[in-house]
């Protein structure tokens, strides 16, 4: 495994698919996202190279890497929230449970009803925070005054924010603090119970205070959900996560066990990015 | 770099002696900058004065005509004769022409202008959208009369041939004009209040799973709708205010009707008509000029405050 990924690392010509696959323990959950030889350019930029992923069932996995190495494109791409930007490319295959996403006929909104995704800047609608999260449940149908009212409750509980908001739930979203706002937006993810939530940078517009609250919150939602979260803190990935990938320069440098990525990387890159050498 | 490590140095020298060559001569900028403010006021004044001085002189006519017409006579009143031997001064024939011209103009503007500006702001390609918006504007840059003209010349004609029974002038044309011609303003100032909100909140609703239709009609535009309702009122505004259309394809018949078939006269129409000529200084009729007027300015008032509340009602704050 260290060694696929160090030889993967150095770019050969011909590429055997199997290289960046890392094979599993037997044990562990179900594959929910499995990623095949995925490039991406915006325009002219190769932004992606022969990216090979995997995340399971009910796993955290933390993407790490210094700035504009492709990390957030990479998760915007899981939801092909990547798409809205115009002048992008993608050759390779990310699967979702078996199905290929990137498949043209594939139907983007059935995926990100599966798929969440909390984003770099808290951005809640500007409606009540109640609105907010019914919003998701009544866009897929659910008019229902009564289930409406208990999806939200559940979904807020669910992110730990009910009892700071639920004496207000008919106010603005914005009069929330930042590190409310984001756990709304976590609520709002929760509402539509998806399979897999996607945090871009969850925490990075947030006091260190807020910062802790979802990173329990991430504690707590792994029993139920896969996630797969981007960070550039690398204390909070090796605190929340199970696995770690680390992107350099568009390319998968090393995945593996969180222990095993922050105590003995296989790739002298990793380790100089985790000791604080660069990025 | 290195090579250039001699020069700041130098030139850090140089700037300090002149900040304090310049700071010695700030006295005569302080008052320069006491000054400025005061002259700022008085050219903002200008204004409010000038709309004091507009309804002074409206209200100070508009008072002599009351003395010689009943207010409630005025205002209760369905007949408009102030040409003949007994003169009537009725304003609501003007009243009605003027709501149902407008409501025409913004049933045709309203709609179209609204889905114009998603298309330009959710839909179009930076290309289409670089072609479409100076199209607009020139549609805005129309000489006023010349709308007129082409609701009298062509547009009035063409409903007469599918619709025979309607006048010669009628109220329909100008209406549909005068929504045309509101139509890039709704359009471009949605279009603002629709492209300032942010993507984050797109991409919020997109991320769920929403499309992008259901994006724009249950995030975008409410999200936008105070802008959406402000570009609305000056749409009203403007039909309100329109004379030139009105004037030369509505006719000068001041009938009290519902009847969009029919020639009506608007209030501005009515003051246009009045001021041609016939109004001796002194008379009703030149003072009814006035009233009218005083009508007209109440009329957009009340709807530019009904239109800030509303906007400030629902407005969506981010």
């Amino acid at each position: 495994m260290m060694s696929q990924s160090s030889v993967k690392s150095k770019r050969p010509v011909k590429i055997n698919p199997e290289a960046g696959s890392f094979k599993e323990p037997e044990t562990a959950g179900k594959v929910v996202y499995d990623t095949k030889e995925l490039n991406l350019w915006y325009s002219e930029t190769h932004a992606l190279k022969d990216v090979n992923l995997s995340f399971r069932e009910k796993e955290v996995t933390a993407i790490i890497g210094p700035s504009g190495c492709g990390k957030s494109t990479y998760i915007k791409t899981l939801n092909r929230m990547v798409e809205l930007v115009p002048g992008v490319r993608t050759t390779g295959e990310i699967t979702y449970k078996g199905k290929n996403i990137l498949d043209r006929s594939f139907k983007v909104e059935e995926l990100r009803t599966k798929v969440g995704m909390v984003f770099q800047k808290p951005n809640p609608f500007p409606k009540s925070i109640y609105e907010n999260i019914a919003y998701g449940p009544k866009i897929h149908g659910i008019r229902n005054k009564k289930v409406l009212d208990e999806i939200v409750e559940r979904s807020l509980r669910g992110a730990y924010i009910w009892d700071e908001v639920k004496d207000r739930l008919n106010e603005n979203a914005y009069g929330l603090s930042g590190g409310q706002q984001q756990r709304l937006c976590i609520a709002r993810c929760l509402a539509i119970e998806p399979e897999v939530i996607l945090m871009d940078e969850p925490t990075s517009a947030l006091d260190p205070k807020s910062t802790l609250r979802i990173e329990e919150l991430v504690q707590e939602l792994k029993k139920e959900y896969s996630i797969i979260i981007v960070t550039h803190n690398m204390q909070q990935a090796a605190r929340i996560s199970d696995k770690t990938a680390f992107f350099l320069n568009g390319e998968v440098i090393e995945f593996n066990e969180t222990n095993t990525i922050f105590t003995n990387p296989a790739d002298s890159r990793t380790e100089d990015y985790i000791s604080g050498r660069f990025g | 770099m290195p090579t250039n490590s001699g020069k700041p140095k130098q030139n850090a020298v140089n700037v300090r002696e002149m900040i304090e060559e310049k700071r010695s001569s700030r006295n005569i900028s302080n008052i320069t900058e006491k000054l400025i403010p005061t002259i700022l006021f008085i050219i903002a004044s200008i204004s409010v004065l000038t709309t004091i001085g507009i309804i002074y002189t409206l209200l100070s006519e508009a008072i002599e005509f009351f003395k010689i017409v009943p207010i409630w006579e005025f205002f209760t009143g369905t007949v408009l004769k102030p040409l003949s031997q007994n003169p009537e001064f009725g304003v609501l024939p003007l009243i009605n022409g003027t709501i149902i011209s407008s409501l025409i103009a913004m049933l045709v503007a309203g709609p179209i202008g609204i889905m114009s500006a998603v298309y330009l702001s959710e839909y179009a390609s930076e290309r289409v959208r670089r072609v479409l918006k100076p199209l607009l504007e020139v549609l805005a840059g129309i000489p006023t009369i010349v709308y007129g003209f082409f609701a009298f010349t062509f547009v009035t004609p063409v409903i007469r041939s599918i619709f025979p029974a309607v006048d010669a002038t009628n109220i329909l044309s100008p209406g549909i004009v005068m929504g045309v011609m509101i139509i890039p303003m709704i359009a471009s100032l949605s279009e603002d209040a629709m492209t300032s909100v942010p993507n984050a909140m797109r991409e919020g609703s997109l991320a769920m799973g929403a499309t992008k239709l259901e994006t724009t009609f249950k995030v975008v535009i409410p999200a936008a709708f105070s802008g959406i309702i402000a570009s609305f009122v000056l749409g009203i505004s403007r039909a309100v205010g329109e004379t030139m259309i009105v004037t030369i394809a509505s006719g000068s018949s001041k009938n009290f009707t519902f009847d969009i078939t029919q020639s009506m006269q608007t209030m501005t129409a009515y003051i246009v008509e009045v001021s041609g000529g016939e109004a001796a200084a002194g008379t009703t009729i030149y003072y009814s000029l006035y009233a009218v007027a005083l009508t007209l300015f109440v009329f957009t008032l009340i709807m530019n405050l009904l239109a800030r509340y509303v906007s400030r009602k629902f407005r969506e704050e981010y």
